[in-house]
């Protein structure tokens, strides 16, 4: 049942083939399983999810199953849920049961999806290995000394180890199409507007967007169906028609123009890493597709730009947490001030201080035109850099991530050279395009992802490209040894 | 050496709208703790501003009345400080580009003559919650249900030179937005709060003394003498030698004096930046016709309307089109009579003012409305009552004793207009007086009043006066 | 721009975060290299670009002027630290 996937548990379930409740228990059973090995969730809501499940099986004997009847999935512990501890990864959050669903949930829920759980994630969605989690660290299904990549972590690691068949994620830098591609499974990062920010808790408001996590970009398709759409609640949701994603998934690419950033092959790619690519893009070229070198000249200032914008406005997002109304608050305060103080230095994790402190002095008197103003306006640039290279092709193609799965602690006391492992994938976010992660092959045993970049609201066509690939070939049906 | 004053004004006005700035919670002032403070209010993680539309066009209504640049896009920013009544660790405001800006005020000068004061912007913003400081075990209480209420700020340039221009300009600006009806003006309740920045220079002197920030001044009497206090605190400092210091000070009413608020540790340093929540606020040319479209006539057009279509003195059309609702009841009051609105403007500015001041009501809630008083007047105008028995008449009303008419009747306050009841009246007064008689005849005139007052008061005030003045005069003449 | 002590300790009250002094050197390192890697920014000239603070070029969409929320402070309540007669309580503030 956990080989199977999205469309044909849909089917399955239509075909009363197993009940929901079945499918709920079988994945629990298996999250059960590997929750030690893997670490991937943070709240396993057992319970709920078989009443939920019953709730689907009713809905399907009565026949008014919505898309996803009875369908198990995860959320990233960044979303809000109603009644469910919510925690973002943070012991600030550590007892944050929230009051609300956020939109992407009640979407979810409204399509018929049962939520098995929460996964595990870097804390605030701050990193790029999952191990700033004040829950520890996920684990690479495929490795496990290995980082399954972050901040959606959880999400991928689960979704790779076959513990749910399909879960959400949200990416800011990188955080669905870095861990979908260093765990081998499929992650799509939309347009940003796309998808609600309702409820899904806010690290960098201008760069957050939510997004599907599966196997297969077919599955992903169904996924983002139930997320996408117009928010009346997010003034920054787009007030535009959803297409079916589904529909268009089997269009050939005869003539598709696929633009190769040089930017994107140069120093700091494995070798390894590479050469997967390059293969990748050669299956492309053998199904009539035209292969061109572009150029992003501004690449190179995409993650400057990034640890600027963000960290400022998650320096402004995360001063709620006060201690005050929710979250984490210290014993005995002795002052406002103190009250203020150990409440955020004892809720926060080192990375997210870091992050804070980046911002807070970034957009200080003085210093705001240096860094803020400044690296706004190399964010126009970076998005120019796309405006033009859409003019000449369809897609953007190359490496999700410049190297396969790095060890648990390689990269965790150095920021600087975790960071650059979002090098691919940031410049996507400061221009608020859609990007996907496929698995593209093996280098030494670990997978590795394409990233394919499209333009504003293209989403089916990155999906299309996508699926056209897992036509032809199997790399997103490999499972891990210790699935 | 002579000193000139330079004031400058922040006035927060609360916005009249239902539903708070960007949340669809109530704005309704005084409801149990907390209870309009939704999941936006609260700053809960997750949740998302949205703008209210009827705050937009109460701003820009603003902008329009007082002939400022409406800014076709307008930008959100975040005011980021910690405090325990500001959820979110920020304050969503406007900073670098506000939705109005170079505006002005006309106020009128004691000499009669007109000033214009520049407003440099008005800019939309939320409103923080409330710290209740009694004891709670040595603990502040925090109540979030002002939370998210729109303010708007309205800064003016530091165009005042007195406390009483101060005082002219604000209370110009509280009948404006009450005329707008975009505030309530409210200052009790917090709905129209005002700052005074102030400071002093040498007369002739060009450049800006440093400024002291005055907060707490919530009524007029207190800007005006919170104002007038420092700008003699800051002339003794100066001449005694000193300097002023650039703070915030706290007017104390009760000692009548201005004071340094507790020093704070550090300078505040706000990083202001644009909220990445809310996308830039453009206002279209539609927008701002669909706004003009429903501007009320404002207190000076009102005012020369006054002058040209009733007749008014300008002292008079001053002192009507003062408040909005002050002229509304004016003008309803002739609707009702029908016409002779020098009657109704002395009624309002006399009788019904002081009854009101007296009792400490507003016009709004005057227990004679303009159809009890028009139906008054009437009874003025066609001789059934003398403007004396009127009076008597109005605190009858005043004291809810029926309508004119009822108490007219009930209290048989009728006048006498029958000419044959006056002059027998007449002859009985010149019967019983024959040594005033005599005096009158003999070219005392004067006398003339007092067998006035004798016919008055045998008729208990209800014989026409005009016509006991005309029957006198032949009788006496004999 | 290297960042001392000093300037850790400044920032970190500007955020109210309270840093451990023995951590204090170790956050002054990291982020000089942060900053050392976010300055790169200043090797292209920026002089009259726009600055972008949204990804998408869209405006402001306004909500009508409606009461939407019910109170539902005992829900929200449950998951304050310390509330009593429905207020939130802090540390005493002095005015
Ligand atoms: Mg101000
Ligand atoms: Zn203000």
């Amino acid at each position: 049942m956990h080989n199977l996937s999205i469309k044909r548990l849909v089917e399955a379930l239509r075909a009363k083939k197993f009940s929901s409740r079945d499918l709920a228990e079988h994945f629990l059973a298996r999250i059960e399983r590997f929750q030690e090995r893997l670490n991937s969730f943070i709240t396993v809501t057992h319970d709920q999810a078989l009443a939920a499940a019953d709730a689907a099986d009713q809905r399907i004997h009565a026949g008014d199953a919505g898309p996803l009847t009875g369908v198990p999935i995860a959320h990233k512990d960044i979303f809000c849920t109603d009644g469910v501890k919510t925690s973002c990864g943070s012991r600030m959050l550590d007892s944050f049961v929230a009051p609300y669903d956020a939109t992407v949930v009640a979407r979810f829920k409204q399509a018929g999806a049962v939520m098995l759980g929460k996964t595990n994630m870097d804390e605030f969605a701050m990193g790029s290995s999952n191990e700033t989690s004040y829950y520890g660290p996920v684990k690479n299904p495929w490795d496990l000394a290995r980082v399954p990549g972050g901040s959606s972590g959880g999400s991928a690691a689960a979704v790779a180890a076959r513990l749910v068949p399909g879960a959400t994620g949200t990416d800011t830098g990188g955080s669905i199409r870095q861990p979908a591609a260093l765990c081998g499974i499929t992650g799509l990062k939309p347009t940003y507007g796309l998808v609600s920010r309702y409820g899904m808790i806010a690290f960098a408001s201008s760069l957050d967007q939510g997004g599907p996590l599966a196997r297969t970009a077919e599955d992903c398709a169904l996924l983002l169906q139930a997320m996408a759409g117009f928010d009346p609640r997010d003034s920054t949701s787009i007030d535009r028609a959803v297409p079916d994603y589904s529909a268009g998934l089997d269009k050939p690419l005869d003539g598709l123009r696929i633009g190769l950033p040089k930017e994107y092959f140069g120093e700091g790619l494995d070798a390894g890493v590479a050469r997967v690519i390059e293969e990748a893009i050669a299956g492309y070229r053998s199904i009539g597709c035209e292969v061109a070198e572009i150029s992003l000249p501004n690449s190179g200032l995409a993650v400057p730009v990034y640890y600027v914008v963000a960290p400022a406005e998650c320096s402004s997002n995360l001063a709620r947490y006060d201690g005050v109304r929710y979250g984490y608050r210290c014993e005995d305060p002795k002052d406002l001030t103190d009250l203020y103080k150990r409440s955020r230095g004892e809720g926060f994790g080192a990375e997210v201080k870091r992050r804070i402190m980046i911002g807070t002095y970034a957009l200080s008197a003085g210093y705001y035109d240096a860094y803020y103003l400044k690296a706004q306006q190399v964010r126009r640039l970076i998005s120019n850099d796309f405006k033009r290279a859409f003019e000449q092709v369809d897609v953007i193609m190359g490496p999700t991530s410049p190297s396969t799965a790095f060890r648990l602690g390689e990269k965790a006391n150095d920021p600087v050279k975790m960071y650059l492992s979002d090098i691919y994938t940031i410049a996507v976010n400061l221009a608020g395009l859609p990007g996907i992660s496929i698995p593209a092959g093996f280098h030494d045993g670990l997978p590795v992802g394409l990233q394919i970049i499209g333009n504003h609201f293209e989403e089916a066509r990155l999906l299309n490209v996508a699926h056209k690939f897992q036509q032809e070939t199997d790399w997103h049906t490999r499972a891990p040894m210790e699935a | 050496m002579g000193w000139e004053s330079v004031i400058g004004l922040e006035i927060h006005a609360q916005l009249m709208t239902k539903a708070k700035v960007f949340s669809g919670a109530s704005t309704a002032y005084g409801a149990v703790p907390n209870t309009q403070a939704c999941a936006i209010d609260l700053g809960l993680p997750g949740v998302l501003p949205v703008l209210n539309e009827a705050a937009v066009r109460m701003a820009v209504k603003f902008g329009l009345a007082i002939g400022a640049e409406i800014a076709p896009r307008s930008v959100f920013a975040r005011k980021n400080y910690f405090y325990p009544d500001l959820p979110k660790g920020y304050q969503i405001s406007q900073y670098e580009l506000p939705v109005v800006h170079h505006g002005r005020l006309d106020i009128v000068l004691d000499d009669g003559t007109t000033k214009t004061i520049g407003i440099t912007r008005a800019h939309m913003e939320e409103d923080a919650g409330k710290s209740l400081h009694e004891d709670f075990h040595g603990m502040t209480g925090i109540d979030l249900n002002r939370a998210g209420t729109p303010l708007l700020e309205i800064v003016s340039e530091p165009d005042m030179r007195s406390a009483k221009e101060a005082v002219a300009y604000m209370k110009r600006l509280h009948t404006l937005v009450r005329y707008l009806e975009i505030c309530d003006g409210n200052m009790q309740e917090g709905s129209f709060r005002c700052d005074a920045n102030v400071s002093i220079r040498p007369k002739g002197e060009q450049r800006l003394g440093t400024r002291t920030e005055l907060k707490n001044l919530n009524s007029f009497r207190f800007v005006e003498r919170a104002i007038e206090y420092e700008i003699a605190r800051q002339i003794e400092v100066l001449e005694g030698g000193g300097r002023i210091v650039q703070e915030t000070r706290l007017y104390d009413p009760i000692k009548d004096e201005t004071r340094p608020l507790r020093a704070k540790e550090e300078a505040n340093d706000y990083r202001y930046f644009p909220d990445p929540d809310l996308l830039p606020l453009e206002i279209t040319a539609d927008l701002i016709e669909s706004v003009r479209a429903e501007l009320p006539e404002l207190p000076d057009a009102k005012k020369e309307r006054f002058i040209r279509d009733f007749g008014l003195g300008p002292y008079d059309a001053a002192v009507l089109t003062a408040t909005h609702e002050l002229a509304k009841y004016f003008e309803d009051t002739v609707r009702h009579l029908g016409g002779s609105p020098k009657l109704a403007a002395n009624w309002v500015m006399g009788e019904v003012s002081a009854a009101l001041n007296r009792d400490g009501i507003d016009i709004a809630a005057s227990p004679v409305g303009p159809a009890a008083l028009a139906g008054l007047l009437k009874r003025i105008e066609d001789n059934t009552i003398s403007g004396k028995i009127a009076k008597e008449v109005f605190e009858a009303m005043w004291s809810g004793h029926g309508d004119a008419d009822q108490i007219i009747e009930s209290r048989g306050l009728k006048q006498i207009t029958d000419t044959s009841r006056i002059e027998v009246m007449i002859d009985e007064v010149i019967a019983k007086n024959p040594q005033q008689l005599a005096q009158f005849r003999a070219g005392k005139d004067k006398l003339f009043g007092f067998f006035v007052g004798q016919v008055m008061m045998v008729s208990k005030g209800k014989a026409n006066p005009a016509q006991v003045n005309e029957i006198l005069k032949r009788k006496l003449a004999g | 721009m290297a960042l001392t002590s000093e300037d850790i300790k400044k920032i970190a009250h500007l955020a109210r975060l309270q840093i451990d002094e023995q951590d204090i050197p170790g956050y002054a390192r990291n982020l000089t290299e942060i900053l050392a890697l976010v300055e790169q920014m200043n090797s292209v000239d920026t002089s009259g670009v726009q600055p972008m603070a949204h990804p998408q070029d869209v405006s402001q969409r306004l909500r009508p002027d409606e009461v939407t929320e019910t109170d539902q402070r005992a829900h929200f309540q449950q998951i304050a630290p310390q509330t009593e007669a429905g207020l939130y309580l802090v540390p005493r503030v002095i005015e």
